[in-house]
């Protein structure tokens, strides 16, 4: 069996099959299903310093292979969140990687300095590209200074032993210029991707479908867009880990990722339709990483972008 | 773990039956028959395994047996309208159906009589036939209404006739019953059975209107709605309605959680699709953009 150890920047998960910001609220419905503590990390929806109430309905719409959604972040506020859902978490010794969000640097500077010292923390990710939020022009990742901006803040005031990862759109022209800035300001690593923005039209009503006009695509329509966007920062940034999302639900969809430079997976939309998804890719990439000869999954990690002789090396060797 | 609803990949589909323009289905579902109540839902895969549509629909069950000659079966009702229901509708007796449940929460039930008026808007008439089952096990009088557009849009009234000798039919066309609305004879079904309460389930519209009518009466509806939703278990958030709460403060709750029944009053019906300035966390939004 690969050891399936891997290691986003300080934190050393057991696994890398973690769930997606917003596709697994924060843990507990998903635990009538399995055990949370099973996986790599439970990643929480994106929390801010206020409750918030989200955007009006419709907030979905199914697309051919994806679905749209307008949730605008809602959700209970931080305080609320430690109370009740971190420390349930915590209860059930799940790691924990909180996603926050917010409208301007200070929230999320203030957000990280809330979570500081939290044991169950395993990671922060920083979302800087939610597609929902008031000023849809002006998502933070959309410009690098902005971005370094906000990871450099946070990265000053988080825990020391808390990873910050920047979250970061792949509706930009040039991701890695973004991602640069980002590792300049302190980054520890990459969430990749963010939802891409689009548009459903409900046909009769002659209108967009979701209440929010328009919303994020996810789901396996955007799988390869997500891989290509790991591609290229790993490239870039090879020293840098990425946890990688975007329309994975199976362990062949995973093991692309790791392929491509991701050291770890979040798997989102799958849950939706099969809330079991995340341990059934755990299962799978372990083994499809054995079927390969794949001593761990840290020699596949970025395996991909080895030349033709670099690859027949390092399965020679792993052999 | 805690054990709510369970997953079955391969559900055998023990009968497909055309009733009106609707299709019913029975699958064997035994581990979801057993912790069947009245106004819960399943949550079921469409197009196959390599589908283009990712996420679930969801049906109310209109019955469950725990256990007959096979095993626990689990019944539901699906009106065609997309390629994905299009999909179910075309299964046959002898194929399998990914299905997730029993999901939501149901119908409260009395622990004894209740004078009560059902309500029923074209396939919505389905988890009341189950309650109905229920409210006459602990003896409760009944009066049960069952409307639609259309007669061939009716659903469950002659399992409502049998159950219930107090029925009353209507379409809006009047093509069977009387010709009108269900809530053009809700007062009247609510006088003779002195009712307490009212159950509903159908469109948004009528769920309203019942609420109102209850209201007026200052007895309680508790509805059943349908909204939207992507998961069905309570991760995703699309399905959310404004609902004012015990604090008097009103959230968008989610509809597949913590409905899909509520009590009428709570729900704010007319700002069903806004964004209403009081909701808890609505200046949190911001404004203009």
């Amino acid at each position: 069996m690969a050891d399936m150890t891997t290691r986003l920047g300080t934190a050393t998960l057991p696994n890398p099959v973690l769930t997606a910001s917003g596709c697994a609220a924060a843990g507990r419905e998903l635990h009538q299903f399995f055990d949370v503590a099973q996986l790599g990390a439970v990643v929480t929806k994106s929390i801010m310093m206020a409750p918030r109430s989200g955007r009006p309905t419709p907030r979905m719409a199914e697309t051919p292979s994806g679905m749209l959604n307008s949730i605008g972040l809602q959700g209970p506020g931080i305080d609320a969140f430690l109370a009740n859902d971190l420390a349930w978490l915590a209860e059930r010794g799940a790691r924990v990687v909180v996603s926050i969000a917010g409208t301007h640097t200070d929230e999320y500077v203030a957000l990280a300095a809330k979570l500081s010292g939290h044991p169950a923390v395993a990671m922060l990710e920083v979302n800087i590209s939610c597609p929902n939020v008031e000023s849809r022009g002006q998502v933070f990742a959309c410009d690098a200074i902005a971005s370094a901006r906000v990871i450099g803040a946070v990265r000053r005031v988080a825990d020391p032993l808390q990873p910050v990862f920047a979250k970061l759109s792949p509706d930009v022209t040039d991701l890695v210029h973004i991602a640069r800035a980002c590792a300049d300001a302190g980054a520890d690593g990459f969430s990749l991707i963010n939802t891409l923005l689009g548009i459903a039209i409900d046909t009769d009503r002659l209108a967009p479908v979701l209440g929010g006009i328009t919303g994020g695509l996810s789901g396996p329509a955007i799988r390869p867009v997500a891989l290509r966007c790991v591609w290229q920062v790993r490239q870039a940034l090879p020293h840098l880990p990425i946890l990688g999302m975007g329309g994975i639900a199976s362990g062949l969809d995973a093991l692309q990722f790791i392929l491509a430079g991701a050291s770890a997976v979040s798997v989102g939309t799958a849950v939706f339709g099969d809330a079991t998804a995340p341990v059934r890719v755990l299962t799978e990439l372990e083994a499809a990483l054995d079927e390969r000869g794949f001593a761990s999954l840290a020699d596949a990690i970025g395996f991909a972008h080895l030349d033709e002789f670099g690859r027949a090396a390092r399965l020679g060797g792993a052999a | 773990m805690s054990r709510g609803a369970v997953q079955i990949r391969a559900a055998e589909i023990l009968s497909v039956r055309r009733v009106g323009e609707y299709t019913e289905f029975t699958v064997v579902a035994p581990e979801i028959a057993a912790g069947f109540k009245p106004g819960h839902f399943v949550a079921v895969a469409v197009g196959g395994e390599r589908s283009s549509m990712i996420l679930r629909r969801a049906f109310a069950l209109s019955g469950a047996v725990a256990r007959d000659e096979f095993a626990g079966t689990i019944q539901f009702v699906v009106a065609e309208h997309g390629p994905g229901t299009r999909w179910l509708v075309q299964r046959r007796t002898g194929e399998t159906l990914d299905v997730v449940g029993p999901l939501g929460t149901p119908f409260p039930i009395p622990s004894g009589p209740s004078r009560a008026v059902l309500v029923g808007g074209g396939y919505g008439t389905a988890p009341l036939i189950p309650l109905a089952r229920a409210l006459l096990d602990n003896g409760s009088p009944l009066e049960f209404i069952v409307g639609a557009a259309t007669a061939g849009r009716l659903y469950g009234e002659l399992a409502a006739k049998r159950m219930v000798g107090q029925l009353t039919v209507t379409t809006d066309d009047g093509s069977a019953g009387e010709k009108g609305m269900v809530t053009d004879v809700l007062p009247e079904a609510i006088e003779r059975v002195n009712a307490e309460v009212v159950y509903a389930c159908g469109p948004m519209a009528m769920l309203q209107a019942v609420g109102a009518i209850a209201a007026q009466r200052a007895i309680r509806a508790q509805v059943a709605v349908e909204e939207a939703m992507a998961c069905g278990i309570g991760v995703c958030m699309t399905c959310v309605l404004p609902v004012r709460g015990s604090d008097g403060r009103s959230r968008f709750v989610r509809s597949c959680v913590d409905g899909p029944v509520f009590d009428a009053r709570t729900v704010r019906w007319s700002d069903v699709g806004k964004l209403p300035r009081d909701l808890v966390g609505a200046d949190a939004m911001g404004g203009g953009h």
